[in-house]
């Protein structure tokens, strides 16, 4: 009796308690997940100036132009106009090398786009975000030194701007209206500091034309959002300036966009703070190998004000029945017309596209000829067996722009100009001309036949970093149709499998269940038969 | 009617643990695998992460105590009695006919249970631990060396989950071929089953 007590107790243990101990380990086990890093960084904005700059008599005169006060500014900021003028905030051009095609100096100033088509020989409205003076045509100074702009930059007052159609120029007593008042210069010049925000923001949130048109993760919501839409610049978190992350030595700023740059150098990666192991969690820590933060951490952009998706310039040129252009609204408020740059689509809270990318692009060039359709204004290197290459979100922006249908080339067009009459696209509505000017502008051929053809542009999505809550959950690439199903040059578990294995593999669970049921049905039979 | 007994007590732990692994192996693999939804993704991976660690952990034991006790000897294949047990299993077993070999203390498995459990432990747990352990920590490419990516590694895995649910469902009924529907399950718990002497027995 006892001997059966102990035998019961020992197959109680070795056949159910020893086996769901080691389950349970296991389940303990798998619950553990990591503790993310905090982190604890100085902020820009607790920098405390070491000099007042209000007590510099210099800086106490009646300025005639916004050139003195830069002269003022060198006076004792020795050496920083040779800082300045070696960068590409100045030169709108840096030398890099495109893979596939050596050293190229581009930029702003020789590459085409996928919005105004390109810069150079629009200089009044768009060469208003160069930090120089005046950059109204070709005669432009790059050598001197009082041509830059030191207060857009630099100014706190938030009273210094650029004028409206002066290629950069504050408003000058001939030009000042109601809209652009000549700057206070010593009020101005005496209350200067490191970049704010809104310094950087006066131009990179409103390029291509408005709000957000160009970049869609950047744009003047971030002056004072919540957590939701940015975790580092919002007013209820860290309040961090554009500054914090792109950290700048002797005016060499940090960071790049890829729409006018090409090489793997001078980035921001987010592991300068957070490191390269964020998670504390092997499972989430080892997808930083293939995977870019910002592909789980931005799931959406666009967050505040939409942003622009597809610009069909073909149906430009339109005019009421006076001959002036008119614009016309989406539901949300947004332009879908005008004639003066042809159809919109804008939209917001926009789910990013996700392609390789390993920090190297190539662009168009202007001496380009088109080799395919759409056009790729810039195209992203990197593929999966590219151990340098991660999975980024990106904004693609698609259109139609014209072209030159005999030199297949894309065309820089002459859209802006003061006055009617100049052969601008905006002011006359007429392409061959506005064509023919913008490239004779650029020293490019124009054949005089010209039509409209696809393009797109590739912009990596860096900002609007979402609470940690909001980040990507696995199932949203780890699924059948998940956002990475166009992404198929490698093996993604929970995407992908092998169609002949897992037809073969269910087909032989069928087949053996078919089997157990026959040959159950089988032994009833006969059990009642052999009865 | 003698009650013997054949599976020692790591024998009866190491499948009962076993069973309960690869159940939730099963379960978190094919949730990755994208077949249905279950834990969750995230859960599904760590629990197939950690179960694949034990499963790994529980295997060298009973490699251990396969070499340690020679019943490594149970699980090689023979040449004898294939057809008849085969033949048992499509016509005897109706006819009331008895089992053609005989189960003993010494020689528990019947040839085909041999061949059988012998591909297990040769091909299919090899493969599934090597293949699982790649798929841990391997993969990425170049890292540390060049795997070609993932897919070669998961769709072997994937074959042998495929073989391991068809393995688990027969096995789950071929249990109830002994000498009672229950008599192969009573013995794997308490270690003991009642074999008759001239009579020859169940099996699984």
């Amino acid at each position: 009796m006892k001997n059966q007590f102990s035998k019961s107790v020992m197959a109680l243990l070795v056949s159910l308690l020893l086996p769901l101990a080691v389950l349970l380990l296991t389940l303990k086990v798998a619950a553990h997940k990591g503790t993310p890093d905090v982190v604890d960084v100085k902020l820009k904005a607790e920098h405390i100036s070491s000099v007042d700059h209000s007590q510099f008599e210099i800086l106490q005169q009646d300025f005639e132009t916004p050139h003195d006060v830069t002269a003022a500014c060198l006076s004792c900021h020795t050496g920083r106009d040779e800082e300045i003028m070696s960068t590409a905030h100045w030169k709108w051009e840096r030398e890099e090398e495109i893979p596939g095609r050596g050293v190229v100096s581009v930029g702003k100033k020789n590459l085409l786009n996928n919005f105004c088509t390109g810069a150079n020989g629009n200089n009044g409205s768009c060469m208003r975000c160069h930090i120089g003076l005046g950059w109204k045509d070709k005669s432009f100074d790059f050598a001197d030194n009082r041509n830059i702009d030191c207060l857009v930059c630099h100014d706190q007052t938030d009273t210094y701007f650029k004028q409206k159609g002066q290629g950069g120029m504050p408003a000058t007593a001939e030009t000042a209206n109601s809209a652009y008042q000549v700057p206070d210069y010593p009020y101005v010049a005496q209350n200067v500091g490191l970049p704010k925000k809104n310094n950087c923001g006066i131009c990179h949130f409103y390029g291509g034309g408005g709000n957000n048109v160009k970049h869609g993760d950047l744009e003047e919501a971030l002056l004072s959002c919540t957590k939701e839409v940015d975790v580092h610049m919002a007013m209820d978190g860290p309040d961090m300036a554009c500054i914090d992350c792109h950290t700048t030595e002797r005016h060499n700023i940090m960071g790049k966009l890829y729409s006018v740059s090409s090489a793997n150098t001078n980035r921001i990666h987010c592991d300068q703070c957070h490191t390269t192991t964020p998670h504390n969690d092997k499972v989430l820590d080892n997808h930083f190998e293939k995977v870019a933060c910002q592909t789980c951490h931005i799931p959406i952009y666009a967050k505040a004000n939409a942003t622009k998706l597809y610009w069909d310039w073909s149906s430009a040129g339109l005019t009421d029945e006076h001959g002036n252009g008119y614009s016309e609204d989406d539901a949300d408020g947004n332009h879908n017309y005008l004639s003066i740059k042809g159809n919109f689509v804008w939209d917001d809270h926009v789910k990013p596209e996700y392609y390789w990318f390993n920090g190297t692009v190539d662009h168009y060039l202007s001496t380009d000829t088109i080799s395919e359709v759409p056009v790729k204004i810039n195209s992203l290197f990197g593929e999966y067996r590219d151990s340098t290459a991660k999975i980024w979100p990106v904004k693609v922006h698609r259109g139609k722009q014209i072209y030159d249908t005999e030199n297949n080339t894309l065309i820089s067009l002459k859209l802006w100009a003061a006055e009617k009459g100049e052969g601008a696209f905006w002011k006359d509505f007429d392409w061959d001309t506005a064509a023919r000017l913008g490239m004779e502008y650029n020293d490019r051929p124009y054949s005089g036949n010209y039509d409209f053809i696809a393009s797109e542009v590739y912009w990596p999505i860096n900002h609007m970093v979402s609470p940690k809550e909001e980040t990507l959950s696995c199932t949203e690439c780890h699924s059948r149709d998940g956002r990475l199903a166009q992404l198929n040059d490698f093996y993604l578990p929970g995407r992908d499998y092998n169609k002949t294995v897992d037809y073969a593999g269910f087909g032989l669970i069928f087949m053996t269940l078919i089997g157990i049921v026959a040959h159950f049905f089988g032994r009833i039979v006969a059990y009642f038969k052999n009865r | 009617m003698e009650k013997v007994k054949i599976y020692s007590r790591f024998e009866r732990f190491w499948h009962w643990t076993q069973m309960m692994l690869i159940l939730l192996l099963i379960i978190t693999g094919f949730e990755i695998h994208g077949t249905f939804e279950a834990f969750g993704f995230e859960t599904s991976v760590r629990l197939h992460s950690a179960a694949g660690w034990a499963f790994l952990i529980l295997t060298i034991f009973a490699i251990f105590w396969m070499l340690v006790t020679g019943q490594s000897r149970q699980f090689v294949p023979v040449r004898n009695n294939i057809k008849s047990q085969i033949m048992y299993y499509i016509s005897g077993i109706f006819k009331k006919e008895p089992h053609p070999v005989k189960k003993t203390a010494d020689s528990k498995l019947n040839p085909l249970q041999r061949i059988i459990y012998f591909g297990l432990i040769i091909l299919v747990f090899p493969v599934q631990l090597i293949t699982g352990f790649s798929y841990l920590f391997f993969h990425y490419p170049d890292k540390p060396f060049a795997f070609e990516g993932l897919e070669a590694i998961a769709v072997l895995h994937t074959l042998g989950a495929f073989l391991l649910v068809a393995f688990v469902l027969a096995h789950f009924y071929l249990i109830t071929t002994g000498h009672t529907i229950t008599s192969n399950l009573q013995a794997m718990i308490t270690g003991y089953e009642e074999l008759e002497e001239e009579t020859e027995t169940a099996t699984n």
